[in-house]
């Protein structure tokens, strides 16, 4: 593994351009062997271009990339691995339908032509015993949840040589557990000298694994900063190797969380205190004896049934997989039911009807996995924005579109939520990942529906926006309608939900109210523990 | 051999600039590069192609022979664009000219005497147009109730047609007047299309080509039903998500496609042969070389009326090979198919770039690739 020698790499003045935006101006960056460099700012900062600049998928306008002290110019991804830079994209790259170890031979650049999957399992054995990542090759890569996926693409990066690892926001789609178990894989890959870049958008969890946060606001560097040394065990890791760190750093000003965000959004975040409006007494969402099979004719859901009522927000907690997905797929008419029914307002929901019929009963849907469903990347923003809407007016009469009507509702959108895009009329993938999930949050949000069925809402979107999202999911639930939010972050669920059911092998297993509940309890649950007196015939009706 | 590697990488789709200048070289390359198959008989590339350019565009007349190919060659292309850019895959367009070959036909043996005259050639092209929508319903219904999938329906219904045709012909609608051959009694001249003065161009048909190319134009960017046929074709789990119907898109695509292919069927019978004749003689290949026009159009309903000038001429250049030096006339199915290859080929570059290099470091690499070689465009975040 000892290739490549890795001690350093300073990006200078780089600049990047895109039509009508200025992606990354005037940015410099550095890293060091063994350590954590946090990279942060809002959504359509920059940040991703920058490391795509990096991992050579994109040729900088200008500036100067040096590595180990020498300049160096990567012309592919491939150039890039070769000097021993690794990159995991946000969006996965994994085939779903092989192994891992296949997988994982498709990846390598040396890999042999004949029966390249032999190789793999002893340099994964090499690989699990340094860093503590463990894998099993033969698992097929639909069978892993989002996590597990993140981490084959990180063992993918190590087997090939990588001492720089560039992490395009890795623990969006983990559950606590599993950010807790990478954090620890994250400290044994410094402690043997590879340098991490690390970018997110949860300031808690940067705050504690980085020893220097560069923060970009609007394509140029807010500036560079030191986590406040809170404690002494984090920089433990770090001080093994530098004296060289330590000089580095000691120029930056140390920041906590709040210093951060302001660095951040370059203005005091408004604190919002959720009014909380107590729910109304009526039922407004009733599900009954729901059944539904996963895409293996397994079933997922196993019998569930629960009520929202007028202007309540159910959360759903749960380690994902456990049949989440198919209950909301089920509900917004993608899937449907072996059995079971659904009431909106005293209508039965025609839950085999397809997903526009479940639409025009007025549901809103944002989907867990954006860019597969909520988006299509090479239509234009505004055609995406009616892209559920564009059967009926105002966005179409009489089988005709009007891009007027389109055009209004996307300036709409783009100017409530901050979209950052150059025109309404660019096509959906110039957008930056935050910026694809405020496109479709903003869509589904937008007809006042009854009843919202939201999966991971701030997935990906910076720290503004995500609270813009939630007080936009407030709204809905103030306005008299239902909230049905399914989320991996127990913080979210925490702070948004009246009440929060807990899912486990496809079933509601509880439903705690958050104020006389912890996050230990849920997560007790959440592991399948039986919490007396949290029945859910209990917590259920109100 | 000479140290050298090519590497093949993905990066961002390139401009519309790039997409014409691969669609000219494909043209060109294929043009050249199949004609150099003839030096082995004894012909210099270069006599080849301008032969075939001359034969195709180098008189009035010839520019007329072009036309006549170019106007089933348009309705076919356009057809197929509609259906690819909704990603169904029809491979039956030259059933579906059968069939509105046969339609029209029937109309014009058994029904135009006792029509008024104006009515026959309305009747004819709206019989042929609804027997290749009908045609080509058939496999969408396939598909969206039974799964079965397209390419094979499609195709096989292609044997079907033919095998009807060739009934006819040989059976019931055998010309009394033909002397034994496989042709249909003439066709009244109240149903045979007018034509530009001493030409095989019949007018009305041109106007329905370029017609159709606009309505279908408007129809995939202006309507719902357009909208809803792109988002199937960019993303059928967006179209799912959005509670699109993927039966009714597709029926109404398939109406469109196999219409337009009815469409040309009859053209050739009123205009080109004036009876129904059989079924290699209706249609020479238009619904497969349709596939190539839809294709070097880029799946645009103008950009197609170019294309079949192209590939119209290529098949009068080759008939002109044929005369001129006794070539088979299957050599222009050597042209059309070395330019299929090539356009297929030259896709890769619109999203890939192809690298040279030396085994030596990055400094030293060659990139051949749209100018602007911003890379990434399909993995971004
Ligand atoms: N290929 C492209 N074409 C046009 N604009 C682009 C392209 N790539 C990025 N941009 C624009 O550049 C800006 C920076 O995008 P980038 O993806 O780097 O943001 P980011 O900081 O990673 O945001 P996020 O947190 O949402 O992922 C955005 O405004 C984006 O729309
Ligand atoms: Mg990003």
């Amino acid at each position: 593994m000892n290739r490549h020698v890795f001690d350093s790499l300073e990006m200078t003045g780089i600049r990047k351009s895109f039509p009508g935006v200025i992606a990354n101006d005037d940015i410099s960056f550095s890293i060091h062997s063994g350590e954590v460099v946090g990279l942060l700012g809002e959504n359509g900062a920059g940040k991703s271009t920058l490391m795509n600049i990096l991992y050579g998928l994109i040729q900088p306008d200008e500036g100067e990339i040096r590595l180990n002290q020498s300049p160096v110019n990567f012309a592919s991804p491939r150039d890039a691995r070769r000097h021993g830079i690794g990159m995991v994209h946000q969006h996965f790259m994994l085939i779903p339908t092989h192994t891992v170890a296949e997988n994982i031979a498709l990846s390598l650049d040396d890999a042999p032509f004949f029966d390249p999957v032999s190789v793999i399992n002893d340099r994964l054995d090499v690989c699990s015993r340094a860093y503590g990542i463990h894998v099993d090759p033969k698992a097929f890569v639909w069978q892993l949840s989002a996590g597990e996926r993140q981490r084959i693409e990180i063992v993918k990066a190590l087997l090939g040589n990588a001492r720089l690892l560039l992490l395009d926001e890795p623990t969006s789609v983990m559950t606590p557990d599993e950010i807790n178990e990478f954090i620890g894989v994250l400290r044994a890959m410094t402690a043997a000298g590879i340098g991490i870049v690390f970018i997110t958008h949860k300031l808690e969890e940067i705050l504690s694994v980085a020893s220097r946060i560069t923060v970009l606001r609007k394509g140029r560097l807010a500036g560079t900063v030191r986590p406040a040394s809170k404690d002494t065990n984090r920089s433990g890791d770090t001080a093994v190797h530098d004296g060289k760190n330590m000089e580095t750093s000691s120029g930056h000003d140390e920041v906590d969380k709040a210093a951060l965000a302001r660095l951040m959004v370059g203005r005091e975040l408004e604190q919002i205190i959720p009014g909380k409006s107590p729910p109304e007494d009526d039922i407004l969402f009733e599900v009954e004896n729901l059944t539904v099979m996963d895409d293996r004719g397994r079933t997922a859901v196993k019998n569930v049934g629960f009520t929202i009522r007028r202007g309540e927000i159910l959360g759903v907690a749960g380690v994902s997989g456990n049949g989440q997905r198919e209950l909301i797929e089920s509900l917004a008419g993608m899937r449907s039911p072996e059995s079971g029914t659904a009431r909106l307002a005293d209508r039965v929901l025609p839950l085999d009807a397809g997903a526009r019929a479940i639409f025009e009963s007025g549901v809103a849907h944002i989907p867990e996995e954006r860019m597969r469903f909520g988006t299509v990347a090479n239509m234009s923003i505004q055609e995406n924005i009616i892209l559920k809407a564009g059967h009926r007016a105002p966005f179409s009469r009489r089988g005709i579109i009007s891009f007027s009507a389109a055009a209004n509702r996307t300036t709409e959108i783009v100017n409530e939520y901050r979209v950052a895009a150059t025109s309404i009329v660019a096509p959906m993938k110039n957008l930056s990942g935050g910026n694809i999930q405020k496109v479709i949050v903003g869509r589904e949000l937008a007809d006042h529906p009854a009843l919202v069925l939201a999966a991971h809402p701030t997935y990906g979107v910076d720290i503004g926006a995500a609270e813009g999202i939630r007080s936009h999911l407030r709204e809905c639930r103030d306005a008299g309608g239902a909230v049905f939010l399914v989320s991996e972050e127990l913080e979210e669920l925490f702070e948004l939900a009246d009440r929060i059911a807990v899912m486990e092998s496809g079933r509601i297993v509880g439903i705690v109210d958050p104020r006389t509940s912890s996050f230990g309890e849920v997560g007790m649950m959440m592991a399948g523990a039986h919490i007396p007196g949290r029945a859910i015939s209990s917590g259920d009706k109100p | 051999m000479f140290g050298f590697s090519v590497r093949i990488e993905r990066c961002q789709p390139a401009s519309t600039t790039l997409s014409i200048v691969i669609i000219l070289s494909a043209m060109t390359i294929g043009l050249f590069s199949a004609a150099a198959l003839f030096v082995f008989k004894g012909f210099s590339p270069l006599t080849i192609v301008s032969k075939i350019l001359t034969g195709a565009f180098g008189s009035r007349f010839a520019w007329m022979e072009t036309i006549a190919k170019a106007v089933p060659l348009g309705l076919v292309g356009i057809g197929l664009a509609v259906a690819f850019r909704g990603k169904f895959w029809n491979i039956g367009a030259e059933g579906q000219i059968l069939l509105g070959a046969v339609a029209a036909s029937g109309i014009a043996l058994f029904a135009a005497p006792h029509l008024p005259d104006k009515a026959v050639l309305p009747m004819m092209l709206t019989a042929g147009f609804a027997a290749g929508a009908i045609w080509g319903v058939i496999p969408a219904l396939l598909r969206t109730r039974f799964g079965v999938n397209e390419v094979v329906s499609t195709l096989m219904m292609n044997y079907v047609a033919a095998e009807l045709v060739q009934y006819l012909v040989y059976g019931p609608w055998k010309g009394a007047s033909q002397m034994g051959f496989p042709y249909s009694d003439e066709f009244v001249s109240s149903a045979v299309l007018p034509t530009f003065y001493g030409t095989r161009v019949a007018w009305p048909m041109l106007v329905i080509v370029i017609v159709a190319a606009f309505v279908t134009w408007f129809l995939i960017t202006c309507t719902r039903w357009g909208f809803e046929t792109r988002v199937i074709g960019e993303n059928p789990e967006a179209a799912r998500y959005a509670g699109i119907s993927h039966a009714r898109v597709t029926i109404i695509l398939m109406i469109i496609s196999g219409g337009l292919a009815g469409l040309a069927g009859v053209g050739e019978v009123s205009c080109i042969h004036q009876h129904l004749t059989t079924s290699a003689a209706i249609s020479s290949g238009y619904g497969n070389t349709g596939i190539i026009v839809a294709m070097l159009g880029r799946l645009h309903p103008i950009g197609v009326l170019p294309a079949a000038i192209f590939l119209g001429g290529l098949l009068v250049g080759g008939d002109v090979l044929q005369t001129s030096f006794g070539m088979p006339f299957a050599s222009v199915n050597l042209f059309t198919a070395v330019i299929l290859l090539l356009l297929i080929t030259g896709d890769v570059f619109l999203d890939h770039r192809f690298r040279i290099r030396r085994d030596c470091p990055a400094s030293s690499t060659a990139v051949i690739a749209p100018s602007d070689s911003t890379c990434g465009g399909k993995m971004r975040n």
